[in-house]
């Protein structure tokens, strides 16, 4: 077994266990490249990839060219602020077109949910889902795992809470499956609201008390809130979500074990996390993105090797 | 499938220690010299290698690495099995050292160019030599020769020659295996 069962990267829910340990396995030794002086590696230099952003990104795109870049891929870019899509050109239309220059590799985000399984059903290409409106961000929660794997040692058994935002979060989504899968137990806390009513059916705890999440976890992954998706309003106020949901010092200190803070960026400094934790040594939203490099040039390069010549 | 010894434990030992001694003669106290083993198999032998000139011949700092060239290789989406990686463990800087790569069989050469490659993400370093315990001669699709070599063997390429190390395999040894 050292190959992934999948053609494309769709969802963690497409994912086996063990298509989870080849990518761990492969990440670590990335992240032993990507420290070295020089750190690129001429696997994939016959292999050209088209980023594709239907929606605003600022660090997953910048995360996944230098995954590219570092893995000797050539890369193009593409964001649908300034591209035909605007002029009223499908999808379909939109790639092929990219994909007649010769593309071996799509990594796209849109905003709808399931395009890049709509897309893989009718390109000839490898895609990479790199977040699908509010369904999956599967490199996020690879990422994610991988992170609580080198702080903890393994994510077997250990017990994660996702706090914030769920109901529009494909960060959670990919969260709880990659979770479940390596056998973690997960939680989601925040407000009623934004907890999606179904949520239990995938086998979840839910809790509306912060304190007693805290409480019960070794990981609390801090989600933003997202505003850009609220067509209503979910909470009063922000001060009052803040005072509910938000992570300070104070209430860390409280707690009697020392627990693990991450956050899939980008922080609202002050809402769903004070400056101080941000910052803290219990927080490794930093580590996060560094293994997210790696995560994603793991995945790349299994994908790529199963790209027949 | 049948097997032929090439070498047994004690003429393996044999040509271990006269490569040893060759690497002596040419890099005295291995001040500047470093030894870097090829994943997977020639980790072996370089463990073998850096043991013996530790403990027989009394050299204290020998420095010894693990090179990985899984990423460098020219047949990643070419070959039928998919490629997997072993670690890299190089703790130390390569610029202005002499390396000795060392690896148990030396094939078509293939390995030995990724290397080349490989290494060079560690810095530039002064020279580098090649110590091979199995030569197979008439095989070479790039020009490369080993600077120490254990056993210079004629081997058509339907066969296969594999070393076995007692730390892995429970005895010393390399069989010619017809496939």
């Amino acid at each position: 077994m050292s190959e992934l069962s999948v053609n494309h990267l769709l969802g963690i829910k497409y994912l086996t266990k063990q298509d989870i340990k080849l990518i761990f396995e492969t990440a670590d030794h990335f992240k032993e490249v990507i420290n070295r002086p020089i750190k690129k590696v001429p696997s994939l230099r016959d292999i050209t990839i088209a980023n594709l952003f239907f929606e605003n990104s600022t660090r997953t795109k910048l995360s996944f060219e230098l995954a590219e870049k570092r893995l000797s891929a050539d890369v193009i870019n593409f964001s649908s602020a300034q591209s035909s899509v605007k002029k009223g050109e499908t999808l379909i239309d939109t790639v092929n077109n990219i994909l007649s220059m010769k593309v071996d590799m799509v990594v796209m985000r849109h905003p709808n949910p399931g395009a890049g399984v709509f897309l893989s059903k009718h390109v000839n290409a490898s895609i990479i889902n790199a977040g699908d409106g509010a369904h999956e961000h599967p490199t996020q929660a690879l990422l994610d795992s991988y992170s609580i794997r080198e702080k903890l040692g393994e994510v077997k058994g250990k017990k994660v809470v996702i706090v914030g935002d769920i109901l529009h979060s494909r960060v959670a989504l990919s969260n709880i499956f990659a979770l479940q899968l390596q056998g973690a137990e997960v939680m989601v806390c925040g407000p009623k609201t934004l907890i999606p009513k179904y949520i239990n059916k995938l086998g979840v705890k839910v809790e509306t008390n912060l304190k007693k999440a805290l409480n019960w976890c070794d990981v609390a992954n801090m989600l933003r809130v997202q505003n850009e998706r609220m067509d209503i309003t979910y909470f009063p106020s922000t001060r009052e979500y803040t005072q509910q949901y938000g992570v300070n010092k104070a209430l860390l200190d409280a707690l009697d074990k020392e627990i693990t803070i991450m956050h899939p960026g980008p922080i609202n400094r002050g809402v769903e996390i004070t400056s101080d934790v941000a910052d803290s040594k219990q927080a490794i939203i930093l580590d996060q993105v560094q293994n997210g490099v790696a995560v994603r040039m793991a995945v790349i390069y299994l994908l790529a090797s199963k790209i027949k010549q | 499938m049948s097997q032929k010894v090439l070498l047994n434990a004690k003429e393996v030992n044999i040509i271990l220690h006269r490569l040893a001694c060759q690497l002596i003669e040419k890099h005295n106290d291995f001040s500047k010299t470093v030894l870097i083993g090829l994943q997977p198999r020639g980790v072996f032998l370089a463990n073998r290698i850096a043991q013996i000139l530790r403990d027989d011949y009394k050299i204290k700092h020998i420095k010894l690495g693990y090179l990985d060239i899984t990423f460098y290789r020219d047949d990643f989406r070419r070959s039928d099995k998919p490629l997997e990686a072993n670690s890299t463990k190089i703790d130390f800087i390569v610029e202005d050292k002499n390396i000795v790569f060392v690896d148990d069989v030396l094939y078509t050469g293939r390995s030995i160019r990724a290397a080349l490659t490989a290494v060079q993400s560690f810095g530039r370093p002064n020279e580098i030599e090649l110590l091979t315990l199995i030569d197979r001669r008439f095989s070479r699709h790039l020009p490369i020769q080993p600077d120490y070599r254990g056993r210079q063997v004629d081997v058509i390429n339907s066969e296969k020659v594999k070393v076995n190390w007692k730390e892995h395999d429970k005895e010393d040894a390399v069989y010619l295996i017809d496939k």
